[in-house]
């Protein structure tokens, strides 16, 4: 077994310490050390979207970034887009608008999501199906996904430009 | 999205709530198989045959034994021998032997990623290097790709000990790779023909293609010394793993308990276990749970996909009517029989009055992955034919595609080609919503620019269901039952429940619980959940109605069958002035001093399924430069009976499409020579993405099913049988150009518009 390597990074807000081996993805590290396992394995190379986390901001699929690039870093998974007890108006909206059938994607759809928003806060749909394409939904078809994301980009009170 | 206007006066079905299970999805809470954390779990992988067809000789796994780390070691000779008996999977049904067969290889590899042993570790990765050790002599064989190669005599044989069971139960002289040939037949086919105005004579292939679930297959077991062995999966039904778990193991059900996990996606995919059995032995011999999982690859390789098939149609047109048809269907099975083409030859001609009708299947073996139910499997590449046959007939004769197909429609009391008559069913309501529709009567003008349509039917099914629901003292409920959830049944049935009671949805409480704690339900499959399920909820509330009509009785001291159950009111009254009223919250809150809990329960097989049509428009845009096929507009028209939760039944009309348009368009396992899938991940098995399709509207058309009291009928498997004739229409009427195979991927397109094929 490979040594394992010491990781100080911020997960949620959180400082957060690990050891991880250095073959270990931060998919894997979320999931098996930190017990985080709302970002979910569908592929395990990149092309499925649903272990999205931010990364600095920044979408990545969590399954290509090795754990030991995350020191000094800061993470964001599915587990910390809620404040509290509040909803954020995507995990709001994909209720209302019953944007997730069997749900295993929608951790990644939201991460993904709530870049988008993050950086534009009143997308268009196409923008929106742009931006979301590297994450993959086959029970929906992805009208309600869609609607969702332009429905909480509505409600997020941002002022329109 | 259109919503027809609803003329019944229910108080909670029809209405849109957000689903019981929603908040821990959108939070990343909700627990997936894969999710499972146990103390001293250790970690399975399989080891796959890299060839698609070979003699297993000899396995060696005394090297993996040695790796620091490996518990566990499992192949085929672990098993028990199975027995020849057949067990029932739902919507498909697998024989004990090539179900065990299957799992683990035992004298042959029928086809590449056939699993041949296993392993558990400490973790994943050590678990991977110990395969790596596992040394498996192969005796590489030829192996039989196409379905027709596989038919002929001269064929390389995956099981020299099969023989055809001809019709009438005769069984071929030599043996076959074709398991089987059935046959439904009706007036003459060959005379109608003969006399037909028009003849449309075609031959069709679709390739084999995956349902695509995103969540990998998942299996976690732990066995004790006693003997008990419990299983955390994600399966489309618990019930249906504890019987195949038990029968390949010879393990007595009672001792083996199910724990359905949240299932990311089933799809029809599953129904069949495939390492439930290899958890189970990895964790009787090491002593440890073990969660063994699938790489992506390892589900495409290593699971059911749906045939591939070919499919030859004859078809006569006289006087504007289906005069006769022959089809001739010949559905890949994989490494052992059981393809759909049984499903496909019944529905084939469903949404049309014929009476000359030929029917042939053939289900037919070859060096592939034993296929599994996906979706109304059988009837779309079935539908793939008969409606690009009928779309030619129509424009043969002058007609309008959808008047043409109205004017052959499939009613009440026609009979389908088994023999049985259709009871109410909704396929011209579905044409006529189509004609109505503001899409049909927007203009679709401009080059490479065209429209299809295509119409499609599902039996749907209804099997066993059991559900128990207690009242609590605060006139709230918990809904238990059995039924994996896979897009808001725990919703739909708890609407049903409410509506049953006369209480608020947020009252009730649905929790899908393990094997031990409900009677037996059969897999959510075969669009049954919401119908059967829900018509078992329904009697669990009658059944809780009657104990309270019974108590309210005993306390006024008049005849029970006076009381009466209204919208959570309890009333009585003689007519002549005299009444009493409790309600439902009252006789919740007084259970405890007045006999005890209140608790309905019902458990059946369930009669009164209601089958379903679909109708479809689509508009497509074709790039003659490039072969890219643009979905422009798409239209669904679907006969649901009553839609319970309008926004479910919605999104599984837009989830079916979007795999149909992916079928239609990109779809296909592509196998080299030797029977490698060249594009076994999600980069190169190119499933739809939110680029590639446009919003999808929905037109719910509402004919109730009169077998079930709120008139539900299965939706969610027909509005996958459309789509890819369909879209094979609107691309002939874009181009011009006949395509009779599938996927019409841009390099078929590019190839046939430009004269390269």
């Amino acid at each position: 077994m490979a040594r394992r390597t010491y990781v100080a990074t911020t997960i949620n807000g959180m400082p957060t310490e690990f050891l991880c081996e250095p073959r270990q993805s931060v998919l894997e590290v979320l999931r098996d050390e930190l017990g985080l396992t709302g970002a979910k394995e569908g592929c395990n190379n990149g092309n499925c979207g649903a272990c999205a986390v931010l990364l600095n901001g920044q979408v990545v699929n969590s399954c290509c970034v090795l754990g030991v690039e995350l020191e000094g870093a800061d993470v964001t998974t599915i587990e910390g887009i809620a404040d509290g007890e509040n909803l954020h108006p995507l995990q709001q909206a994909f209720l209302e608008e019953a944007a997730l059938q069997c749900g295993i994607c929608t951790p990644g759809f939201i991460v993904s999501a709530k870049a988008l928003l993050d950086s534009n806060p009143h997308p268009d749909e196409h923008t929106v199906r742009f931006w979301l394409a590297g994450n993959l939904c086959r029970c929906t078809g992805y009208d309600k996904i869609v609607r969702a994301v332009l429905k909480a980009a509505d409600a997020s009170g941002a002022p329109v430009p | 999205m259109t919503t027809s206007e609803r003329s019944t006066n229910y108080r909670v079905i029809g209405t849109r709530p957000v689903r019981p299970d929603g908040v821990e999805k959108v939070t990343g809470k909700a627990q997936y198989g894969a999710d499972v954390r146990l103390p001293g779990l250790l970690h399975g992988r399989i080891l796959r045959s890299p060839h698609a067809h070979a003699r297993i000789v000899a396995i060696d796994t005394s090297e993996a034994e040695k790796v620091p780390g490996v518990f566990a070691v499992v192949t085929h000779r672990d098993f028990p021998a199975a027995r020849d008996v057949v067990q029932e999977l739902g919507e498909s049904s697998v024989n004990a032997m090539e179900l065990s067969d299957n799992i683990l290889a035992s004298k042959k590899a029928l086809y590449r990623g056939h699993a041949v042993a296993a392993v558990a570790a400490t973790s994943p990765h050590i678990a991977e290097e110990a395969l790596s050790k596992i040394r498996v002599e192969y005796q590489v064989l030829p192996t039989v790709l196409d379905v027709r190669d596989a038919m002929r005599e001269d064929a390389p044989l995956l099981n020299e000990t099969r023989f055809t069971k001809e019709l009438g139960g005769a069984r071929s002289e030599k043996p076959s790779n074709i398991a089987s040939h059935i046959r439904f037949q009706g007036g003459n086919a060959d005379d109608a023909i003969a006399g037909a105005d028009v003849v449309i004579e075609r031959e069709y292939r679709t390739k084999m293609v995956h349902q695509g679930y995103i969540e990998p297959h998942n299996a976690t077991a732990s066995w004790n010394a006693d003997g008990t062995v419990t299983i955390w999966t994600s399966t489309q039904g618990a019930f249906s793993v504890r019987g195949q778990v038990a029968e390949i193991l010879r393990h007595p059900i009672s001792s083996i308990r199910v724990i359905p996990m949240e299932i990311g996606g089933g799809f029809g995919g599953k129904l069949p276990i495939y390492l439930d059995p290899v958890a189970a032995l990895l964790s009787k011999k090491s002593g440890r749970p073990v969660k063994v999982l699938m790489s992506r690859t390892d589900v495409f390789e290593g699971s059911g996909p749906t045939s591939g098939t070919w499919i030859k149609i004859k078809l006569g047109v006289k006087d504007g009517k289906i005069a006769g048809v022959k089809a001739e269907l010949a559905y890949e099975a994989g490494a052992y029989p059981g393809s759909p083409v049984g499903a496909g030859s019944m529905t084939m001609l469903a949404p049309y009055a014929i009476d000359n009708f030929q029917v042939d299947g053939y289900d037919v073996c070859l060096n592939k992955p034993k296929v599994a139910a996906y979706r109304a499997p059988g009837s779309p590449a079935a539908a793939f034919a008969l409606e690009q046959a009928l779309d030619e007939a129509a424009r043969a004769i002058g007609a309008d595609p959808l008047q043409f197909r109205l004017d052959n429609s499939a009613r009440e009391g026609v009979r389908m080609v088994t023999g049985a008559p259709l009871a109410k069913v909704g396929h011209e309501e579905c044409v006529q919503a189509i004609l109505d529709s503001p899409h049909y009567k927007s203009p679709i003008e401009g080059p490479y620019r065209g429209r299809g349509v295509a119409s499609g039917y599902w039996f749907n099914g209804g099997m066993q269901s059991s559900v128990t629901a207690a009242v609590n003292p605060d006139g709230t409920v918990n809904l238990i039952e059995g039924s994996t959830d896979i897009g808001g049944s725990r919703a739909s049935l708890s609407m049903q429940l409410a509506e049953t009671l006369g209480i608020r949805y947020e009252d009730v409480h649905a929790t899908v619980v393990d094997t031990d704690s409900v009677g037996h339900n059969d897999v959510t499959g075969g669009s049954r959940t919401t119908f059967a399920s829900g018509l078992a909820v329904y009697e669990a509330g009658m059944d809780i109605r009657r104990q309270m009509r019974e108590r309210a009785a005993r306390e006024w001291n008049v005849p029970a069958d006076q009381v009466e159950y209204e919208d959570g009111r309890i009333t009585w009254s003689d007519g002549a002035g005299n009444s009493r009223e409790t309600s439902f919250a009252e006789q919740a809150r007084t259970a405890p001093q007045k006999g005890g809990p209140i608790v309905g329960k019902a458990s059946l097989s369930a009669r009164g399924v209601g089958g379903a049509y679909g109708t479809h428009l689509v508009d497509v845009e074709v790039d003659p430069d490039t072969g890219k096929v643009t979905i422009l507009r798409y239209t669904a028209a679907q006969d649901v009976g009553t839609a319970i939760h309008p926004s479910y039944v919605e999104g599984q009309i837009q989830g079916a499409v979007a795999q149909g348009v992916g079928w239609a368009l990109n779809e296909e396992y592509y196998f080299d020579d030797n029977g490698r899938m060249l594009n076994a991940s999600f980069l190169d098995y190119r499933m739809p993405t939110t680029l590639d399709l446009p919003m999808i509207d929905t037109i719910l058309v509402e004919v109730p099913n009169p077998g079930h009291p709120y008139g539900v009928r299965g939706v969610g498997e027909v509005p996958i049988v459309p789509p890819l004739a369909a879209v094979a229409n609107a691309i002939a009427d874009a181009t011009g150009k006949r395509f009779t195979e599938l996927p019409i991927s841009p390099r078929r397109l590019v190839e046939e518009l430009h004269g390269l094929a």
